[in-house]
């Protein structure tokens, strides 16, 4: 057996994204000696993807704005589910971390006066996206991989060395966490180039890992996708929440096959888009729900003139939260009014002079152009749903981002709670902003109070090993790739966009199937860069993921945000006290009920009573 | 609309390699990647290649389809004949780790030694002012999604491994280039372009530019005026002068 390489660190990041980077940035301040890991080469993650903005009141385009109108704006759009503490500091926070931005170099689109330029955004009352044109994402990460150069620069100045006190680890995967006792002790891993195996010795991790979407055969999400955050916390003792909410992003690409679920950003609509259906119908204005009529116009006229007087008009119903859109186009194209390739049709050339299309827009224009030979500043675009984030993560303390698991921290997608049931466009980005700084302080902080290390056992190590080898240890089982589409069918198929009973439990039968199948998966080849090797080992992280979505969606029978059950289609404000908390049992997950806490007064009072006995229990109310 | 194509694709590591032919299926609206992916699905499920989003936004699956340098995400098989053989070879200008992997650390090297954004002291976060005209300029240069393809392209380093320690390539002078555009950044860095990332051996042929999936002009819009700063502070003879008689710099 070759000799393990070992590495220690105070903080270990898992995962290079927008959490990520910002986690480490943070931990790395605090004078910790810091590793990110991640799956890809540096700058590549899943962040680079986001196109629309950074949602922040900073009040530039529209002074009205202030934390409490985005607060209220982020509780609406998960429907009252979300940890509300966390919807709180991501409100009052977002701001500073975009400022903050700037000074890394940062250069966002500006309005006349000089400051950054806020724009409108499906579910935000006011213009609040800080934005780059419709690559925000890319800006971001950017932004922040420059940061951590300028911050290795200065270790060079100081120390001689740029990776003295933060290293990138790129092109490598964690395959499994690594605990002393209850502690985190570490974490083990493969370089994908080589295939050999490392091991992190550090008393805090933070997890970094984004979403789930790879489990879906329709999805805007990249390869990275894979759960692993997930999976690793549940194998590690923590428990997750909210799993049975996965959002549908309404605008994907349809056509060509290959490209279908590709992003199209909410900006086309932000900026003035429309949906049509076939009839050449603006359809949204007979999807609006009742807790939404007093804020969305139910005319064309009036929805046309927010687009230049907000305070006088209601807005247009194609900025509707985006599973109240998603479910409306499903069930356009099910009325049989779809476009030719099953989406429906998202114009802006008839609203937008090309020129300002391809200003506003120039990655979306970019994007038809050159893979579906459609000019969207003459044609309409054709776009579905597509699966693109999951509500839920590992449930943890909203002020330091720590799990159950002491040592053990999430940030970013794969953390749960901060949206409750649906996740509002432009809450993303600075979710990862304020919450990977949360973390990153919050390991510092552990790391720091802690008396002993935790030392990692040996036979831990040897554990590691024999599982990540297993796929090569055997002679004529299933290939991984046949795997992975029966199980993105699936879930496509099963628990997706609309669910219902039966469906799922079929679902739970063929995940049960599968999870026996992958047991004797066979891989060729070796060990060195081995795309088939590294799907076997994903694979399992997917299944058991995809095992959680599956329970907690069956067992909340209520429809709310990121979760519609055809046979149960109305929401319950008793469900909205209750949160399903999956945790690793054998195998597999368990799925528990859990009271949420009640919602601080002063929070619930920022919100008319009109409107909290559209969600709340009479007995919350009294 | 679905049809067998013939693809020879570059397989072997550092000790080397070959071209190796397959016939693959082929459909309708399909670009490179996606050859790439149902190869290793059904018949070399060990192909090395990098990709992330295949949406020619991470810069991650860059390669060279019959010589050319291209994002295989963002090469659409209809710009084929069905009848072509269609050739896949990995960047030619970074060490082979495997198939249609290169070793790009050469840029992650280079990006650390673009000293960062020097931010103003006086401004506290929040406190920017900057006008649209004024950041667009640099704006342009971030679009750069890093596929490294420009570097890869660039004839100073793609046939001369001698001249990598001195020369940075097109896309991290351009990152010179955007911070000396920068409104707000305090540094200075014209020399820093021309002595310590070599944007004398930059002869202008433009070829960076033409590869360029995010259709930047790198070489008209940072190259170029980068040159003219450089010149203008090197090489004027009265600033020379100048510098002479007060003893400047």
């Amino acid at each position: 057996m070759p000799e393990l390489e070992r590495h220690s660190f105070d903080v270990l990041v898992i995962g290079a994204g927008g959490a990520g980077l910002r986690a480490a940035i943070e931990a790395r301040e605090h004078g910790m000696r810091t590793a990110v890991l991640c799956k890809s080469l540096f700058g590549k993650a899943h962040t680079v993807m986001a196109e629309g903005g950074i949602a922040a009141a900073m009040g530039n385009v529209n002074s009205s704005d202030n934390w409490q109108v985005h607060f209220r704006d982020t509780m609406r759009g998960g429907k009252f589910l979300n940890n509300w503490r966390m919807a709180e500091l991501h409100a009052q926070e977002a701001p500073q971390r975009v400022w903050e931005l700037e000074t890394y170099g940062a250069l966002f689109d500006r309005t006349k006066d000089g400051r950054i330029s806020q724009r409108n955004f499906g579910g935000h009352e006011y213009p609040r996206l800080a934005h780059v044109g419709d690559r925000t994402g890319l800006e971001l990460i950017r932004t922040l991989q420059q940061k951590i150069v300028s911050l290795q620069q200065e270790d060079y100045k100081e120390f001689g060395d740029y990776e003295e006190r933060l290293r990138v680890f790129q092109e490598f995967t964690v395959t499994d966490l690594v605990k002393d006792g209850d502690r985190i002790a570490g974490a083990f891993g493969y370089w994908r180039e080589s295939g050999r195996f490392v091991l992190f010795e550090a008393p805090a991790v933070i997890l970094a890992t984004g979403g789930i979407g790879k489990s879906f055969k329709v999805t805007s999400n990249s390869w990275e996708y894979t759960g692993d955050g997930h999976a690793l916390a549940l194998r590690a003792g923590a428990s997750l929440i909210n799993m049975e909410f996965i959002q549908f992003h309404p605008t994907g690409m349809v056509w060509p096959p290959s490209v279908k679920g590709i992003l199209v950003t909410e900006s086309v609509r932000g900026d003035g888009g429309v949906l049509r259906n076939s009839d050449g119908k603006r359809f949204m204005f007979d999807y609006i729900p009742e807790v939404f009529k007093d804020k969305y116009a139910d005319n064309e006229e009036e929805a046309d003139r927010w687009y230049t007087d907000q305070a006088n008009n209601r807005r247009p119903p194609e900025l509707l939260p985006r599973d109240e859109v998603a479910r409306a186009i499903n069930s356009e194209v099910k009325a049989g009014r779809g476009s030719p390739h099953g989406g429906v049709f998202l114009d802006v050339s008839t609203r937008l002079p090309a020129e300002e299309i391809r200003r506003r827009l120039p990655s979306m224009h970019h994007q038809f152009k050159e893979l579906a030979d459609v000019d969207i500043t003459a044609q309409p675009m054709e776009v579905g749903p597509t699966c693109h984030y999951v509500m839920g993560g590992v449930e943890v303390d909203p002020d330091t981002g720590s799990s159950s698991v002491p040592g053990l921290y999430a940030a970013g997608e794969v953390s749960g709670g901060m949206h409750g049931s649906n996740r509002l466009g432009g809450n993303s980005l600075s979710d990862l902003l304020v919450f990977g700084r949360r973390a990153g302080a919050g390991a510092a902080e552990y790391v720091r109070a802690m008396d002993e290390r935790p030392v990692v056992a040996e036979e831990t190590i040897t554990e590691a090993r024999a599982t990540a080898l297993k796929p090569f240890q055997q002679e004529g089982g299933e290939n991984p790739y046949t795997l992975h589409m029966e199980l993105q069918q699936s879930m496509n198929d099963l628990v997706g966009i609309i669910r219902r009973a039966g469906e799922m439990e079929e679902a739970l039968q063929r995940l049960e199937k599968l999870k026996e199948r992958a047991q004797s998966l066979t891989v060729e080849g070796h060990q060195q860069f081995n795309p088939g090797w590294h799907l076997a080992l994903d694979l399992r992280n997917m299944l058991l993921v995809s095992e959680c979505v599956a329970k907690a969606a069956l067992l909340r029978t209520e429809s709310r945000g990121g979760h519609t059950r055809d046979d149960h289609p109305s929401m319950d404000a008793e469900w909205r006290r209750k949160l399903l908390v999956c945790r690793a049992s054998g195998d597999g997950a368990v799925v528990e009920e859990k009271p949420q806490i009640p919602i601080r007064s002063d929070l619930l009072d920022l919100f008319e009573r009109t409107e909290l006995e559209k969600y709340l229990t009479a007995e919350e109310l009294s | 609309m679905s049809y067998q194509g013939k693809f020879r694709v570059w397989r072997g590591d550092d000790s080397g390699g070959a071209l190796e032919d397959f016939t693959v299926e082929v459909n309708e609206g399909e670009v490179v990647l996606d050859i790439i992916h149902r190869l290793q699905a059904t018949q070399a499920p060990d192909l090395a290649v990098r990709w992330n989003c295949k949406a020619g936004k991470c810069g991650s699956c860059s390669a060279e389809i019959n010589g050319r340098p291209r994002l295989l995400c963002m090469t659409r098989m209809s710009v084929f004949d069905e009848s072509e053989t269609i050739t896949v070879t990995p960047m030619r200008t970074f060490p082979i780790i495997r198939d249609l992997v290169t070793d790009v650390s050469f840029n992650y090297t280079k990006a650390r030694e673009v000293p960062s954004f020097a931010p103003p002291k006086d401004l506290a976060p929040g406190e920017y002012r900057m006008q649209q005209v004024d950041v667009e300029r640099s704006q342009e240069f971030r679009k750069c999604i890093e596929c490294f393809l420009c570097q890869n392209t660039c004839h100073v380093v793609r046939d001369h491994e001698e001249n990598k320690e001195v020369f940075s390539g097109p896309r991290f002078l351009m990152r010179v280039a955007e911070l000396e555009m920068h409104p707000l950044d305090t540094a200075d860095r014209v020399d820093q372009a021309q002595d310590d990332h070599g944007l004398g051996y930059c002869n202008i042929t433009k070829c960076c530019s033409e590869v360029c999936p995010e259709h930047i002009h790198i070489t008209d819009n940072a190259l170029i005026p980068m040159k003219e700063r450089v010149a203008d502070r090197k090489y004027d003879p009265i600033v020379w002068l100048g510098n002479k008689l007060f003893r400047r710099s």
